[in-house]
Formats: structure tokens, sequence, C-alpha cells
């Protein structure tokens, strides 16, 4: 997905000579193409996130389009108050990259793991809130936020991840896209379980509805509405802590359908989540999921 | 010196000090400290048209010691970035004059409150300038209390690495914070070493003194190669007697009597 976010946005600063990145010392091996071409829009604020979303902020008040790069928790969690206050309350054009999300740097331990950043800014006023669930919708992301006029942050895997979408050309900030249309259960995945739901042999012999939902931020309630209007289930399934995450954003945006009228019921809800824990051993991406329970 | 900036700093403290009388608000104490610098700043160093706030060449300042507002509003109503009367609604129901620094205010750059953001800001606003070939300068005026906050030291390594000569950092150095003498809590001293040491053209000014202030912005603007910090020592609270040097007027707001005094005093 990180190859894929920075060939895109290779793409797009080739059209676009607003489109400006910073990071704070890593993506050592996968930057460089970028820094090399665009040595005038690129540089390294070191290690110091805060003061690298503070500079993103400044830059974005003077006509850039700023994207902010490091790992997991470092551009997000160390610069919350900067993200909040000089980023999203002066409403600028930054959006937030971080690699590595959820247990993506599994054995690297819980400083490294990226498991309640999607609750946290979900809550921050003009934040939009992304996890691409495979390389496709990296780059269709990629290309929509760098028109979108705001702030942004978007969680993207590590390397190497599969494609689950055989093509997918663009995406409009806030949609969700329906993978496979089945029966009764529809399985909700954001970020990169998207994956796992998809190989899982149980969905496909059952025929549940799969779809990705890349934006938790603004979420998109139009699908939402038309799921709970022909499925009597719904799983959702996030590498995230169980509170304020994607499974919160579902049911919160069902209560206010049904609050207002616009579904009867509210189908059964199951919330694949990571149980309000942290994991402080090691292992692999894989096996720490198992240790949340985040399978079906 | 100029007479019209020492009229216009006893202006400030006057148009301040009727805000927080009124208002029943805080932090009249480090408006004061720092109403000199603002009234040299907005007189004849920043190079701005208040007839069009958003003009990209205008130099940008930023005051990162937001609670400080009440000097700030003060000389930008002074200037005619909005009428003066604007000023009533401090604080009010619906108003843009928060207590803490606003940009929604015509002429503010950016809302501050939370210490140690605006100088991070600078440097961007500073690399913008440098990466465009654009020629404005960018002031942050920043608290003395305000550099325990590690993010400034984060922005003030990354402005000499990147050599940000039209930058231009201000320290209003009343020596006093919010719990006490700022030796007593965190300890500056020696603040123009630490500045030299982080490679930075550092310029020590009396901070009441405007003649010694335009002299200090002077050498700032022929610095070349590195970004420049005024360390101005100044006196909260002054202006009024009563007030200066004591870290009270960093919380209370004046009664009738009091009030009345202040005026007195600054209108002498």
């Amino acid at each position: 997905m990180r190859t894929a976010f920075i060939q895109q946005l290779i793409e797009e600063a080739r059209k676009n000579e607003k489109i400006f990145l910073i990071t704070g010392d890593l993506g050592f091996s996968v930057l460089e193409p970028f820094a090399n071409e665009f040595p005038d829009r690129f540089l390294n604020a070191g290690v110091a996130e805060q003061n690298m979303t503070g500079l993103a902020a400044g830059l974005a008040m003077e006509g850039y389009t700023v994207f902010t790069y490091s790992i997991a928790n470092f551009p997000t969690l160390r610069p919350m108050e900067q993200i909040r206050y000089d980023v999203a309350y002066h409403n600028l054009n930054v959006k937030v990259v971080a690699v590595g999300g959820g247990y993506a740097y599994a054995s690297l331990g819980a400083s490294h793991h990226a498991t309640e950043e999607l609750g946290m800014i979900r809550t921050i006023p003009n934040m939009v809130v992304c996890a691409p669930g495979d390389p496709a919708e990296a780059r269709a992301i990629t290309t929509a936020l760098t028109k979108h006029k705001g702030p942004a942050y978007i969680r993207l895997g590590k390397a190497g991840e599969p494609k689950v979408h055989t093509s997918l050309d663009s995406i409009r900030v806030g949609e969700a896209i329906c993978v496979r249309k089945g029966q009764r259960t529809a399985v909700l995945t954001t970020g990169a379980m998207l994956m796992y739901a998809f190989e899982h042999k149980e969905n496909k012999e059952k025929n549940y509805s799969l779809y990705s939902f890349p934006f938790v931020k603004p979420i998109d309630s139009a699908t939402l509405r038309d799921i709970a209007k022909t499925h009597s289930n719904i799983i959702t399934l996030e590498e995230h802590q169980r509170s304020a995450g994607f499974g919160s954003a579902v049911l919160e945006c069902l209560h206010d359908l049904q609050e207002s009228g616009e579904i009867d019921t509210i189908p059964n809800v199951k919330r694949i989540a990571i149980p309000d824990q942290f994991v402080s051993v090691a292992g692999t991406q894989e096996y720490l999921r198992s240790l949340s329970g985040l399978n079906m | 010196m100029s007479a019209t900036s020492v009229n216009l700093a006893r202006d400030i403290r006057a148009t301040a000090l009727k805000m927080v009388y009124e208002a029943n608000a805080s932090h009249i104490g480090g408006a004061f400290s720092m109403a000199d610098l603002l009234a040299v700043l907005y007189d004849n160093v920043l190079k701005i048209d208040p007839a069009i706030p958003k003009d990209e060449a205008r130099d940008r300042f930023l005051l990162s010691k937001g609670h400080a507002c009440t000097s700030l509003y003060a000389v930008l109503g002074l200037k005619g970035f909005f009428d003066l009367k604007d000023l009533d609604t401090y604080t009010k129901n619906g108003s843009s004059f928060l207590s803490h620094t606003s940009h929604k205010v015509p002429g503010v750059e950016l809302s501050t409150g939370s210490l140690g953001h605006a100088l991070s800001v600078s440097c961007g606003l500073a690399l913008a300038a440098k990466r465009k070939g654009r020629s404005f300068r960018t002031f942050c005026l920043l608290s003395d209390g305000e550099l325990d906050e590690g993010s400034n030291w984060e922005a003030i390594l990354f402005a000499q690495q990147y050599k940000l000569d039209n930058l231009v950092a201000i320290v209003d150095y009343n020596k006093i914070q919010s719990f006490g003498d700022v030796e007593e809590v965190i300890g500056l001293s020696p603040l123009d070493k630490k500045f030299e040491s982080f490679n930075w053209n550092v310029i020590e000014a009396d901070g009441h003194d405007h003649a010694d202030i335009e002299k200090a912005f002077s050498k700032a603007a022929s610095a070349k190669g590195k970004p420049s910090v005024v360390i101005a020592h100044t006196v909260k609270g002054k202006g009024v007697d009563y007030m200066e040097h004591k870290l009270l007027w960093h919380y209370k707001s004046p009664s009738k009597e009091q009030y009345e005094e202040a005026l007195k005093q600054l209108s002498k």
C-alpha cells in the first residue's frame, strides 16, 4: 500500500505543483523517488512530529497541499494537538499519512501499534479519516485527497498487500465499495482487514455480502442504508480498538438512519475489533490479530 | 525612536486594560509586557496594509502567547484592521474576540492559546517564502514560560537547519510564568547562550525602549543564513506600578478603583 501511495503521489505531483511531502525521518527506500523528482516540495523534518505537523500547517497556509508521512503512531498520536488545533481548526490542506496501521509493525511492540488513532481523529471536526483496504484503494484515495480541500488522515498498511479490487479507477471522499453481493449477512471492513474477509472461506460458502469502507469519516450512510434494508445481519471488522473506531461509526450511523426514518429497523450488528487491550508479546501481524480475536 | 510608536504603546495598553476590566478577564500582565514590542512592530517594522489583510506580500506576525491577545487585538484595531468599537464585544456571546488569539479576527494569522504551536507554523510560513522565492518575513512572539514546551525546541532546531533567515522569533522575557518566577519553575538562563548554541542569531534588547527594539529588528533584518531571535527583556505588568513584576496580574482583573488608577498612570 505504501508503494502504491507514493507512486500515485508522484503522479499527482507531476500534475499539481502544490503537492508537498514532509517525512518525520522515515520512509527509507520508499520516498526517495519523490524526493529526487521534487526536491523543492520535499523535506525531512527530522524525528520531531509536533514540529512537522505545525510546519505542514504553515506551508498549507501558503497554498501547499501538504502530506506528512511517518509510521503508525508517530504522525498521529504524538502531534494530536497540532492535528486538532493547527491543522483541523484552521481547516488547512494537510493530509496526515501513517504507514503500518493496526498491528502491521507487530513485533515492534505496542509503541508501534496504531490501534486507537481512527477513533481519536474521527472526533475532530473537519477531518476526513480513511483506511484503504488494498493498493488499488490506496491509489484512488491518494488522488481523491489531493483534490479534497481540507485536512485528512490516511492509514496505510505496510507493503506487499495483495490487490482485492481488479480495477478501481477512482473513489469519492466518503464512498464505500461493494466487493461482493450476497444475502442476509453483510461483512463490512475498513483498512487492511479487507483481504482477510475477502479470502475467508466461510464468507464465500455462506454467500455473505462484502463491503469495503475505506472512509471511516465521512461514513457512506447511503450505502449503509441500502445494506440495512437488504440484510438482517451486519459484521464489522477492523484492526482497531472496539471503542470509537469503524464499528462504532457504523452503529452511530445506523442509529441516525433509524432516527431520521430512513430505515425501520437496525440489523443485528456484530463488531469484531480489539477488545480494549494492548498486545505485549511478539509475533506476526496475523498472530497478533488472532490474540485480539480479529477473526470470524 | 518614533513618537508614534510610543503613543501607540500607550493606546494599546489603555485599550487592552479596558477590555480586560470590562470582561473581568485575565492576563493583563503579559499583555502589558509585550505592548511596546507590538507598538514598534506595527508602527514601523511589519510590512502590512490593514486595507489588504491577506495581501500575499505582507509580513506575517504570529502571537504564540495567545493568552495575551488583548494587546494584539488592540493594536490591530488601532491600526484599522477593524472598527475599534468591535472590541466592546470581547468575550461576549457570539463574538470572534475570544480571550485567546483568534484567526477569525481580521489581521490575525493563527489562532493560538495552547502554548508551543506558533513557532512551528511560523517555520512553515518562512519555508514557504523561501521555496516560492517570496520576500515577506515571518515574526513570531513567544512568552518565556512557553519555552518549557518541547515543540518549540523542535522548531528552533528546524529553523537553523533550513537557514530560515526570514524568520524572527521574539521572546517576551518578563521572567514570570503561570506559577512563579521562570528561574524557579524551569530556569531558562542563560537563554542567549541556549539560542546561540542552537545556531541562531541572538539579539538582546530592552523590551520597553523603542529605540532599542527598533535597532534589534534592524539587526535581525540584516542577518543572513540563520534565523534571528530578539530576546526582549521586559517587565510583567509594565506601565502600571502596582502590576509591575507581579505574578498576580497573570490572573487578576482590576477593580474599578484600580482601573481608574491604571488609566491615570497610562495617560501620563
